[in-house]
């Protein structure tokens, strides 16, 4: 039989006008093997992942961001110390001292969890203060990157995607915003909103403050510029390539172009724009809270930890170092990843 | 000068001016939501003394007329009396103030400028090798430090632990350390983006001709090189300029310089409205100004750029 002819052999005879009946004879197991991928198809996505984990730079950065966000949210809950608690006998205790009374206790037997980073003017333990405060951080940097996605996303696809007069006009908002100092903004807001917010009876709105609840607000108002810009100007360059032409000839409606094949088209700029929005956030809230319009007390923040610090700063240059520090880690390792993230999804731009 | 060019300039200078109008009418209304009086922080007051005071400080009239008053008074130079310095027009304290504050922010932009290019340019001619490593490490640390960790750390080493500064801006030599504390962000961010700019531009054909015909290395690099590698760093200006203006605030607080940013804070704390509106308005038209400036001297430098 015919049909026991190698795939090689039968495409060596394909040019050939000899058209003999076994060219149509059903596929063997051998020749489906050639159809098979050797390798499994690879999507851009997936390609940069696999660069972002070739980079270790990035992913020590991103390890020590896990880290720290699983002891920001676990270590409250086990914790023996709470971040409220006073103790006039322990008084500007350094790293791992225990007071007199605690002193007694151990000699007694009992077993006192040290104070890793010592204590405070007011005697509460420093470590779990530092732990709340790198909570605050990294929960305004998270809110700060959902908002800057969605507000940003909609605006600038939106912008971009119809173009003409309405994107003259969406993006002439966008520069006015942008040339807005928000800094400026965020306090304004904080002292016009301190009324309203210490008369609430919402007792998140009170826990959170008037400063944390207008740089929320500033977010949404003026941060996401940046991101509906890059959203704008990447679906600009992409809208005339015929796939998009493809699915308007089917029948997709401007929201199923925009959201189906427009923006995840974006998805690279989309990461990168949302890891550099993270450190400066986190940097307006440190400020902010430095200021004394941040977090209302006693919630600590790692800017109102170091503002606090200042108090006997040179008895006591620990109660400054811990905040500092924490929160140059945070955002040295935001930078570092949103960095290896821009390498690992636009690989043009390295240099 | 083209007239596309004056054109471009018109239309920047008008959205300019409605950006300014709409920092004005902002804080104008957001100041004046405010249900309390600005005089119910003072010790208790009798209702007829508050109205009394709320007369004279214009505050009993309809929120549209004092703010149609108070745009007018705003164009010359007026910004109203301060409620809680007494007898002071919000003016004159900013007047007194600004001069610190100028001279910090002033001070630190060109250091940061002069050293930031410096260093980029540097950086990128020594691509790869240590110079170039060691400016990359030191400027991904500087850019992960906000200015007022640096500053209170500045203050616990220079001033209190070594003694070689005053802890007070107002002591002789006492602006250094503000200066430099102020100076470093902006400064790496500089070098960052020169370094990349520099990098890109001594990649490009022109540089390689000037090469080819045996140019000497120094006049490639000053005359072709970086001259054409500043774009990025000219637009950068602008918002580095707002970044020290609000940084200072929190500067001048930590080494008690009687300038712009503390008299902010203080307002604050005695809540003074006309003070925290003068301020605000005044901060924010400076800024938007230096923005303006710093992309109008961006197309004049580089004339390839469409003017849209």
């Amino acid at each position: 039989m015919q049909n026991n002819d190698s795939y090689q052999e039968r495409s060596k005879r394909f040019f050939t006008l000899q058209q003999t009946p076994d060219l149509f004879a059903p596929a063997t197991e051998e020749d489906k093997a050639q159809q098979v991928l050797t390798k499994p198809s690879v999507s851009f996505f997936k390609d940069a992942m696999a660069r972002l984990r070739r980079n270790k730079l990035a992913m020590l950065c991103l390890g020590i961001i896990i880290v720290i966000a699983l002891v920001a949210f676990i270590a409250p809950i086990i914790y023996p110390y709470s971040y409220t608690k006073q103790d006039v006998t322990a008084q500007y205790l350094k790293p791992f001292e225990y007071s007199a009374k605690e002193q007694a206790k151990i000699a007694k037997g009992e077993n006192i969890f040290p104070h890793i980073m010592g204590t405070d003017n007011l005697g509460r333990d420093y470590a779990i203060r530092v732990i709340y405060g790198t909570r605050i951080s990294l929960m305004v940097g998270f809110i700060a990157a959902v908002i800057v996605v969605i507000i940003g996303i909609i605006y600038g696809s939106i912008s971009g995607y119809f173009g003409g007069k309405v994107d003259l006009i969406m993006m002439r908002i966008v520069d006015i915003i942008y040339s807005l100092p928000d800094v400026l903004i965020v306090i304004l807001l904080s002292v016009a909103i301190k009324d309203i917010v210490s008369q609430s009876k919402n007792e998140l709105v009170i826990k959170l403050g008037a400063g944390m609840i207008s740089i929320f607000i500033v977010f949404g108002l003026l941060y996401w510029v940046g991101m509906a810009r890059q959203v704008r100007g990447q679906i600009l360059s992409i809208k005339e390539q015929e796939f998009v032409l493809a699915a308007r000839a089917s029948g997709a409606g401007a929201r199923r172009i925009i959201f189906k094949h427009l923006v995840p088209n974006c998805i690279s700029v989309i990461i990168i724009t949302a890891a550099m929005q993270i450190p400066s956030a986190i940097f307006t809230e440190s400020f902010l809270s430095f200021m004394g319009m941040g977090v209302s007390i006693p919630m600590p923040s790692l800017g109102s930890l170091a503002s606090d610090a200042r108090i006997g700063l040179v008895s006591h240059p620990f109660l400054l170092i811990f905040p500092a520090l924490t929160i140059f880690l945070i955002v040295l390792s935001f930078n570092l990843l949103g960095n290896g993230l821009r390498d690992a999804f636009d690989p043009k731009l390295r240099n | 000068m083209s007239s596309r060019f004056l054109l471009y300039l018109l239309k920047r200078f008008g959205m300019a001016i409605f950006t300014i109008f709409l920092v004005i009418a902002l804080t104008f209304f957001i100041m004046h939501a405010i249900p309390a009086s600005p005089f119910s922080a003072e010790k208790a007051l009798n209702d007829a003394t508050i109205r009394a005071l709320e007369a004279k400080y214009g505050f009993d009239k309809p929120v549209i007329v004092q703010f149609f008053n108070y745009l007018g008074n705003l164009f010359h130079l007026d910004f109203g009396l301060s409620t809680a310095w007494v007898g002071k027009t919000v003016s004159e304290l900013i007047g007194d103030a600004f001069g610190y504050s100028a001279t910090i922010g002033l001070s630190a932009a060109i250091i940061a400028l002069t050293l930031g290019v410096v260093l980029g340019a540097f950086a990128a001619l020594t691509r790869g090798r240590w110079p170039d490593k060691i400016i990359q490490v030191v400027t991904t640390a500087l850019v992960s430090m906000p200015s007022f960790v640096v500053a209170t750390l500045f203050l616990l080493i220079f001033a209190l632990r070594l003694r070689w500064f005053p802890t007070m801006g107002s002591q002789p030599g006492g602006l250094v350390l503000p200066i430099i504390s102020l100076s470093l962000y902006p400064m790496a961010y500089t070098t960052r983006l020169e370094r990349s700019a520099m990098l890109d531009v001594l990649g490009q054909d022109y540089v390689r001709t000037a090469r080819a015909k045996g140019l000497p290395r120094p006049k490639i690099i000053y005359k072709h090189a970086l001259k054409n590698a500043l774009g990025p760093v000219v637009t950068y200006a602008g918002p580095m300029m707002a970044y020290i203006l609000t940084g200072s605030m929190v500067v001048e607080n930590i080494f008690a310089v009687p300038g712009l940013g503390r008299l902010f804070v203080n307002s604050m704390m005695r809540t003074d409205y006309m003070m925290i509106m003068g301020v605000t308005i005044f901060l924010a038209t400076l800024i938007i100004s230096l923005n303006l400036l710093s992309d109008i001297l961006y197309k004049l430098l580089d004339p390839r750029i469409d003017l849209r």
